[in-house]
């Protein structure tokens, strides 16, 4: 048994230490809003945070995470992370989604390091996560208007 | 390397509820361990009974619950280019429900009801960009019925006359202060009767259909994580399944050896089927662990095994010999050239794309009772139950579909043998419905997976007469066929697979000798069709070519496509506002060049101005793309916005650095590291205009894709002087 905390609650996972924490999010504790689709992070679709740092959650063994705190986008909050879901909504940034959650939680932890991102700023953060429907001109576009609603 | 069509196939005919003899006739059956299928459309439309009963919208399409949740069943699929989210408009533009409680599904079943009216009504499915075309009459109609028996309902159980009752954001209300929401009033409607005489509103009436403050219904479900996709699917004691693919097309299991992986914590089983190996396990982890411990044996004796230089070669060959049927022949092309002044010629290659959606391909099925259940995304629902009726030895009518907004298409889940649904229901029936079971691919099993958009080579020559005037045009397509050993195989006419040289032979200048030619050529490489199908190359040879021969003609490639375009003003148009909107012919600053192009797909028409930056010794990068449409009534003014983004950068991502290749019949491409859509930092601003126009709407999920290509290389000639016509463009940047 190991014992993640994911988004503020211990959970007990019967699975070998070199699962990634992908699969034990998903198919073990159920939260499936964070998504698989490489497996080699190489896509960042399945982008969660640990300890607030942005980390591809395919290639994290659930035996590295020891007691450091995981957020999925089940479980972001706060300031920053209202602000982007917000605006991400409002300018109707996703098509089919499914890259969604990696790209906000991408965006969240841009933003909450660094409140005035640069494009270039943007493109470092943020080309780590495919988009297949290339809805990048939104999602530059969005981090742009989150920094500057947060900065009111 | 596939049989053909049999003649003594089982039929099973598709249209219901009242089944016609000339509707589709399915057939399918096994060979050689693979599953093949072939329907034929019939020879002419069944005619309309024009007595017809008419459809009551309150059964068919409009689902009322009393808490004012209004559920449209939609007959077309959603993949990300927002179907379902246009439907949900037509429907509540005459419904007038509250846009909060607006839910879309996937209808299926009902070829009646469903049938895709672009395509004449006989089968359902999503493709060509034709949804809006498609669901313009028939989802406005359904709401104004719907709405239209809501009221007749409150007028009756209020003694009010109908003309005095409000319908407005989910309520009925009356002058007298009566009101009730659709809800409540939602049994009594489905009791009145329904009517035959449906008028729609006029375009001045319009609120939402051209509304730009209108969001998407569906965008906060897919910020916070709650929109389920069917990876996500959720079903008490299911597996999930792996599979072994052959290691080449055409390649089959002669053995293989699970016992290593009985070791691995949470296996569960592994069974053979006909599309390989699958490994089943309690969760996708122990799946991968237990596959990798699997051994299989592969009979290779029927495969493909030539790479894709191996088949290039082959074509290029081909393209230098006269073609073998002639798509198009106007005029005498011959005595065009030899009237010529000068005559130049071309050849260019397009490899092989993946369609790499994110969410890998994947379906999940169980038995219950005598019912088999498949969630997956159906983008041809009618077809899926015919095969999974087949594989799992029923009939279609006890196949119930769960039909998924899905992590992208783009093509890939609109296909012939069904591929990942037929291995759920192959995988269910082997294991003998012990457990429901999700199939998962791997992103490797995605890569490798076959079902690429085709090679092809072109070989382009024409000739200008001395007043630099285009009078001769030989295009020679070289290429495999799409629907060639498929479904649509009766779509093939005189040797011509529309989907080879469509954007080809329908070339809009006027030229007075044209002849367009195509040589399909077999090749064992599993194909299919890839946003805008046939114009992701054709529209690159032609509009490339043709920015040569204004520059041979001394002309700007503006007036030089214009002065061509008389009988077709759309075309004029389009092209003229992309021009005026980029600021055509006034100058760029040190290092910025333009291209433009100019290409009709899915009678929607195109043009984009590309402007990149190419420093002295600096990399190339494309900073803008100012895109002009006309595809009739536009329905969701920032929904044409966002198909085009995407387009631009889903058609850049290809142009500039992808490529699938093969180096003896194996494919060389796993994952995104070789595989290399576009990023972010590519991504250049999209400025996206569009003709007001009165006509039905067409379609724009694909047509942004095919100019960007030949515009950018356009652009990129005038910066380097060089032609690239070996794409993908990043061999020939970096020679």
């Amino acid at each position: 048994m190991i014992t993640l905390n994911i988004n503020g609650t211990d959970h007990q996972v019967d699975a070998e230490g070199d699962m990634p924490l992908l699969w034990a999010v998903r198919d073990l504790v159920g939260l499936t809003g964070t998504k698989f689709g490489c497996g080699l992070a190489q896509c960042g679709a399945c982008t969660v945070h640990l300890d607030g740092q942005p980390i591809r959650s395919c290639q994290t063994s659930i035996g590295d995470v020891g007691a450091g705190k995981i957020t999925t986008i089940e479980g972001v909050n706060g300031k920053v992370a209202e602000t982007v879901q917000t605006v991400w909504a409002e300018m109707d940034v996703p098509q089919c989604g499914y890259c969604q959650s990696g790209q906000i939680m991408s965006a969240v932890a841009l933003l909450t390091e660094n409140k005035k991102p640069s494009d270039t700023d943007i493109d470092g953060a943020m080309s780590g996560n495919l988009c297949r429907c290339a809805t990048y001109h939104r999602i530059r576009g969005a981090i742009h208007e989150a920094a500057k609603r947060l900065e009111a | 390397m596939y049989p053909a069509f049999n003649a003594s196939r089982p039929k099973f005919n598709l249209s219901q509820p009242k089944a016609t003899r000339r509707g589709f006739l399915l057939g399918a059956f096994t060979v050689g361990g693979s599953f093949v299928i072939g329907f034929r459309s019939p020879v002419v439309a069944e005619e309309k009974k024009a007595d017809a009963a008419p459809i009551n919208p309150l059964a068919a399409y409009i689902k009322i619950d009393a808490d004012n949740t209004v559920t449209i069943y939609s007959s077309q699929f959603e993949m990300g280019q927002g179907s379902y989210h246009g439907i949900a408009t037509l429907v509540n533009e005459e419904l007038g429900a509250d846009w909060s409680n607006i839910a879309v599904e996937g209808g299926y079943g009902n070829v009646a009801l469903f049938g895709n009216m672009a395509w004449g009504g006989f089968a359902q499915g999503t493709g060509g960009s034709t949804s809006m075309a498609s669901s313009w009459e028939r989802y406005r109609k359904a709401g104004a019925a719907a709405r239209m028996m809501l009221v007749a309902a409150a007028a009756k159980q209020w003694s009010v006359p109908e003309a005095e009752i409000k319908a407005e954001m989910g309520k009925l209300s009356h002058a007298s202060g009566t009101s009730a929401t659709f809800g409540e009033m939602a049994a009594a409607a489905a009791a009145v009767d329904i009517p035959k005489d449906v008028p729609l509103k006029l375009k001045d009436q319009w609120t939402q259909i051209g509304s730009d403050t209108l969001k998407r219904y569906d965008s906060r479900g897919k910020t916070n994580g709650t929109q389920a996709y069917t990876i996500d699917a959720k079903l008490d004691g299911m597996k999930t399944a792996v599979m072994i693919h052959p290691p080449m097309f055409g390649a089959t299991v002669k053995s293989f050896d699970a016992s290593k992986a009985k070791d691995v914590k949470g296996f569960v089983d592994a069974v053979q089927i006909p599309r390989g190996v699958a490994v089943i396990a309690d969760n996708m982890w122990a799946a991968i662990k237990a596959r990798d411990a699997v051994t299989v044996e592969w009979d290779d004796s029927a495969a493909e095994k030539r790479g894709s230089a191996e088949i290039m070669a082959k074509y290029r060959d081909q393209a230098a010999k006269p073609g073998i049927v002639a798509a198009r022949n106007d005029g005498n092309v011959e005595d065009g050239f030899k009237n010529a002044a000068s005559v130049m010629e071309a050849t260019f290659e397009f490899p092989y794309l993946a369609h790499a959606a994110l969410e890998p391909l994947n379906a999940v099925a169980q038995k219950s009772g005598d019912m088999i259940e498949i969630w997956g995304g159906h983008q041809m629902p009618d077809l899926y139950q015919y095969i999974a009726s087949q594989i799992g030895g029923t009939t279609p009518d006890k196949i119930k579909l769960h039909v998924m907004k899905t992590g992208g298409g783009f093509g890939r889940r609109a296909v012939g043998d069904a591929d990942v649904v037929a291995e759920a229901v192959a995988i269910g029936a082997a294991t003998g419905w012990k457990y429901p079971v999700k199939v998962q691919w791997t992103r490797d099993n995605d890569m490798k997976g076959g079902r690429y958009r085709p090679a092809y080579v072109h070989r382009v020559k024409a000739g200008l007469d001395k007043d630099g005037k285009l009078i001769a045009w030989n295009n020679h397509i070289v290429g495999q066929s799409i629907m060639a050993a498929s479904p649509f195989e009766s779509m093939i006419t005189n040797g011509i697979d529309i989907t080879s040289v469509e954007g080809a032979s329908n070339i809009p200048y006027a030229i007075p000798n044209v002849k367009v030619e195509l040589s399909t050529m077999k090749t064992g490489v599993p194909v299919l069709w890839w946003r805008a199908v046939g114009s992701t190359h054709t529209a690159y040879a032609v509009e490339t070519f043709i920015d040569e021969l204004a520059e041979a003609a001394k002309k700007d490639p503006v007036e030089f496509r214009l002065a061509m375009l008389d009988k077709h003003p759309r075309h004029q148009a389009v092209l003229k506002l992309a021009a005026e909107k980029a600021g055509w012919g006034t100058p760029l600053g040190e290092g910025k060049f333009r291209g433009i192009a100019l290409a009709e797909s899915f009678s929607t028409i195109v043009a984009q101005v590309v402007e990149i930056s190419m420093p002295k010794d600096g990399e190339m990068k494309v900073e803008r793309v100012v895109t002009a449409v006309d595809c009739g009534t536009v329905i969701n003014p920032d929904q044409v916005r966002a198909q085009v983004e995407g387009a631009v950068g889903f058609g850049l991502g290809a142009i500039l650095q992808e490529e699938l290749t093969l180096t003896g019949g194996k494919v060389d491409q796993a994952n995104y590291d070789t595989y290399t859509p576009l990023r972010i930092n590519q991504m250049p601003v999209v400025e996206v205009v569009w003709i007001e126009s009165d006509t039905p709407p067409t379609g724009i999920g694909e047509p942004g894709v095919p100019p960007v290509g030949p515009a950018l290389a356009n652009a990129v000639y005038q910066a380097t002087k060089k032609r690239l016509r070996i794409l993908p463009m990043s061999k020939g940047l970096s020679a």
